[in-house]
């Protein structure tokens, strides 16, 4: 069992998307134990990729901007090294496959675990695909974490089936940036994973409001918020930590 | 393994919002190309409406100023809409159309595909949105007022380095939000499965018939084919059918842009490393991260940090060999094909020819080369003026 079962321990988990190295390293590790200590239970490092496609604007303008700040896959696993320092939250690692392809599967994985990171995310790596990298991942016990979208359908059964860590639940069609309203019968896409396995779902793709969290973790075992973080930090740049504790404290009593 | 592999290349990296719309795809298209309705009614349009079989004509001039192998030149550059990129575009609205679809989105580069899109879209009455780079909506400006005209949305993207590779981008991220009643006609070898293997059957069609009319012509097979290769479906459609003729040379030409030393090229092949991206493994044009390197060529067509993964496979077999060329030879090798046989060719043509010109004097005077002629280049003069030092603007 990872450390990321803990993350899901104690009620609802509220899991925290930020990209590494946006507005740069150091405050990537400050706002990361902010939001630790505001209530996050769980943190998504987005390592970021030159040409996100899954992505919406407000995560993409911030890989630019990471990218452009001098962000490396190497200076991310530095980052994880700072907050361990301090910190024992679970952690894992957004990505896409080629920044992983590129460090080596091995290298890459091999440094999750010395480091502390207990799984990965990689929204181009499908169930189909998965088999390029998941018996290493495992072997340095990291959980290569399942996606599910609303157009799975068939499929999804399949995927939970061999999730481990937890799955993400993709809220809506499209890529990854706040909306208004979701659609999605989240419920019957969960009540299907429910019939074949008890690895813990989260909800993320569109969430921002302390509403629209409360509803999403009411049927399921938590939330994932990602552009409304992204966006406060684009806005308050290195002066974003009083605003973070803010949203993240007012995500956490909503979904509790 | 996953499906759709050439060797070690290919596959589905794909997000999981599209995989079922990829599963269908592939059924659909296995079930329609076996299927004599179809591809009846696709072979009427090549031949009714996009003016196949294109011709096979002789270069004698050229042949004789360059005093080697025999230059017969594949003339997609006479079809419909100006480039062999009618050829998937048609297959692929039509597939689209029997998939019950009312709507299609492509990216394009130089604005050739968007333009047949667009065209096949009018024609088959679907709704069409094109997605083109913001530097290439400024270079090829012509054709986004064409788009429009055939009754296309046409969106400037302005994300990343604002080239083809970013309209590839927002084309994905527009599916995944709408794929229900939406059709992605990807214009290339490239991407997830089905598409590398879809595009290239519907781009073979030029070498299916190049092979008919060479033997016909000169009693026996060539000794290379030619052609320039962005993401690679001209290449793939030219090679195609000569991929079992072992003594035929298959030979891509990408572009070298200010030259494969310098950082301003899109030499894929000599340059890239493996990776992936854009839904398959292949090689690309990278850093030691694997972020995507910016590119660049002349030839907004060939402006792409990848190649299709069947080239990759090609290659690595030793079965096909890519050769880098520069915007100079490139610029050179288009005035020279104007001005020898009055055919005022693609840029990203041009590419092709250029090699030709350096090859064709090494062979004997028995033997004989095809290049594939993948567009008209009405749409590069402008730029290539402005490349003499002319200010003429479109
Ligand atoms: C005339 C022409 N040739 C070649 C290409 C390159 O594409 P591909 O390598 O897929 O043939 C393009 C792309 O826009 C084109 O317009």
């Amino acid at each position: 069992m990872s450390r990321i079962a803990d993350a899901f321990a104690g009620g609802k988990a509220f899991i925290a998307f930020l990209t590494a190295g946006d507005p740069y390293a150091d405050k990537t590790v400050d706002y990361i134990l902010a939001m630790e200590e505001a209530g996050a239970d769980m943190i998504e490092i987005g390592i970021p990729f030159s040409d996100p496609t899954a992505e919406g604007i407000v995560i993409q303008e911030a890989s630019i901007r990471a990218l452009n700040a001098g962000m490396t896959t190497d200076k991310a696993f530095e980052i994880v090294e700072k907050v361990r320092e301090k910190s024992q939250i679970p952690l894992a690692f957004m990505t896409y496959l080629n920044p992983v392809f590129h460090y080596g599967y091995e290298n890459f994985f091999g440094r999750c675990e010395s480091v502390g990171v207990s799984g990965i995310i990689i929204p181009d790596l499908p169930y189909e695909e998965k088999d390029e990298l998941s018996h290493i991942a495992q072997a340095h016990g990291v959980d290569v974490i399942s996606m599910i979208a609303p157009t799975s359908r068939q499929r999804i059964q399949r995927i939970a089936k061999e999730a481990a860590g937890f799955i993400y639940v993709v809220s809506s069609m499209g890529v990854t940036g706040v909306r208004a309203s979701i659609e999605t019968d989240i419920a019957s896409i969960i009540k299907s994973i429910r019939e074949v396995t008890d690895v813990p779902t989260a909800v993320g793709f569109g969430i921002s409001t302390p509403k629209q969290a409360e509803k999403m973790a009411g049927v399921s075992d938590g939330v994932i918020i990602g552009s409304a973080i992204v966006k406060l930090i684009a806005k308050y740049g290195e002066h974003a930590e009083g605003a973070l504790r803010e949203y993240v404290k007012s995500i956490k009593d909503a979904i509790s | 393994m996953s499906k759709g592999r050439f060797g070690e290349f290919g596959g589905q990296y794909i997000s999981e919002t599209l995989m079922n719309e990829l599963i269908n795809l592939e059924e659909q298209y296995e079930y329609y190309k076996n299927n004599p309705e179809f591809n009846q009614e696709l072979n009427t349009l090549l031949n009714e409406y996009a003016g196949r079989p294109s011709l096979l004509y002789y270069a004698e001039k050229m042949t004789q100023d360059l005093g080697g192998a025999k230059i017969y030149l594949k003339r997609e550059d006479l079809n419909h809409t100006g480039s062999h990129k009618i050829n998937n575009v048609l297959g692929q609205v039509l597939l689209a159309k029997k998939m019950g679809k009312t709507r299609v989105i492509a990216e394009t580069g130089a604005g050739q595909h968007g333009v047949a899109t667009a065209t096949a879209a009018a024609l088959m009455g679907m709704e069409c949105e094109i997605f083109m780079g913001k530097e290439d909506t400024d270079r090829q400006a012509l054709n986004v007022y064409r788009m429009e005209l055939l009754g296309a949305k046409v969106h400037a993207v302005t994300s990343g380095t604002q080239t083809l590779k970013d309209a590839v981008n927002e084309t994905m991220r527009e599916w995944s939000c709408r794929v229900a009643d939406t059709h992605y006609v990807l214009g290339s070898v490239m991407g997830p499965h089905p598409f590398p293997m879809m595009v290239r059957d519907f781009q073979s069609v030029i070498s299916k018939e190049a092979r008919e009319q060479i033997l016909e012509k000169e009693g026996k097979l060539p000794d290379a084919v030619l052609a320039c290769v962005g993401g690679g479906s001209n290449a793939m459609g030219m090679f195609y059918n000569f991929i079992n003729d072992e003594g035929v040379r298959l030979i891509g030409c990408e572009a070298a842009g200010q030259g494969v030393d310098t950082d301003r090229h899109a030499a894929t092949m000599a340059k890239g490393t493996l990776g992936v991206f854009h839904g398959m493994k292949s090689y690309f044009c990278q850093d030691e991260y694997g972020q995507i390197a910016p590119v660049y060529s002349i030839s907004a067509g060939l402006d792409y940090p990848g190649i299709g993964p069947e080239h990759a496979y090609l290659r690595d077999s030793g079965r096909a060999q890519y050769v880098p060329v520069t915007d100079d030879e490139a610029v050179d090798a288009f005035e020279y094909m104007a001005r020898m046989e009055g055919i005022i060719c693609a840029i990203e043509s041009a590419h092709a020819v250029a090699y030709a010109r350096k090859l064709a004097p090494q062979m004997g005077k028995d033997e004989s080369m095809i290049i594939c002629l993948s567009g008209r280049g009405d749409k590069d003069v402008a730029a290539i003026a402005r490349y003499r030092g002319v200010e003429i603007y479109e």
